[in-house]
């Protein structure tokens, strides 16, 4: 895996430098979702985003829903895309589905 | 995720093993496997996603499971430091691969040429493969036109489990190299694994051309692609 696609060494770089960062995960998909599962997008409370879950339609939603999880430090599984008629609403315009898992990385406590 | 799992993680990648973590997505619970022992079914399970190299779920105990391949990087192996190769190192550094380039030949496989993020290799390309040890996870491309030099790799090549082996050279060249490794004992089913001339048929006049076309019909063989016949 290059640099460039290693998320998971970006979210480590990102914790080492004091950063609070949570990390999505695609986890199931159906139909014509445009990331495979285990595709990764990392996000910082600050803002910072590395890597996508879909062709960008909906990095938005779980950067948002990440904030909380960033914030409470409770896990959660997050479903996308309902029907093709829905699917502008959700954002997933292609008409996939999937499931993304956002969990928070917990940095080592300093007392 | 623990920072610490992410580093035992990091680190499993970094020494190039092939691990897997396993996530109970109704609480965030990980395991990385092999290391941390799970529970057959998820052992299992785990073995399963590094064999297809993809992402799996599974229930267990009454909770979904979310098991994550991570194997090494695939290798690509460039035999022959030419101007293609120079063209076909950053290619295949950027799509993921660890890429070493083998030539003898000193002036050619300088890091002035290469950068860094490549392993260089000036042994002679038959000691140099066998020490390599091409697997399932490895492409060869030899690229040299120097029978002396590409003959020896692709007899190695030819005789592992390689999943591409791809030769530069023009039909007529191609016809007479088969005829050479024909002599040299290899049977008529390794000959038809070579890809030749290499590359996908893209019209590729210039090095990147080719290097693009090269790496695109190694891609399409990593993932099963259907392609016209050559």
């Amino acid at each position: 895996m290059s640099d460039q696609e290693d998320i998971l060494a970006t979210a480590a770089g990102w914790l080492a430098e004091g950063e609070t960062v949570a990390l999505a995960t695609v986890v199931e998909t159906w139909g014509s979702s445009p990331r495979p599962a285990g595709s990764n997008l990392a996000v910082t409370a600050s803002g910072r985003m590395a890597g996508s879950v879909s062709g960008g339609c909906i990095e938005g939603a779980v950067a948002e829903a990440a904030r909380k999880t960033m914030a409470e430090g409770t896990p959660q599984l997050l479903d996308f895309g309902i029907s093709d008629e829905r699917a502008w609403e959700v954002g997933l315009a292609c008409g996939g589905k999937l499931k993304v898992f956002v969990e928070k990385l917990e940095g080592e406590r300093v007392a | 995720m623990k920072a610490a799992f992410l580093a035992r993680l990091q680190a499993a990648r970094a020494a190039g093993r092939a691990v897997a973590v396993a996530t109970r997505l109704s609480d965030g619970t990980q395991y990385l496997h092999p290391e941390d022992g799970l529970p057959a079914p998820l052992a299992a399970a785990a073995e399963a996603a590094l064999a297809a190299d993809a992402a799996t779920n599974l229930a267990h105990e009454g909770a979904p499971w979310f098991i994550q391949p991570h194997n090494p990087r695939l290798r690509l192996i460039v035999v022959g430091a030419v101007h293609v190769a120079q063209a076909l190192v950053p290619m295949a550094l950027g799509l993921g691969f660890a890429v070493t380039v083998v030539d003898p030949r000193r002036a050619f496989a300088t890091e002035e040429r290469f950068g860094g993020g490549v392993t260089l290799v000036d042994e002679w390309p038959d000691e140099a493969m066998q020490a390599l040890a091409p697997d399932t996870r490895t492409a060869v491309v030899t690229l040299t036109h120097d029978p002396k030099l590409d003959d020896p790799a692709l007899e190695v090549a030819l005789r592992s489990p390689a999943f591409y082996i791809g030769a530069l050279g023009s039909r007529r060249t191609h016809a007479k190299r088969v005829a050479r490794l024909a002599e040299a004992g290899l049977p008529e089913e390794a000959m038809a694994r070579i890809a030749a001339p290499v590359g996908l048929s893209i019209g590729a006049v210039t090095a990147p051309e080719i290097a693009l076309s090269i790496m695109a019909e190694i891609v399409a063989r990593r993932r099963g692609a259907a392609l016209a016949d050559r």
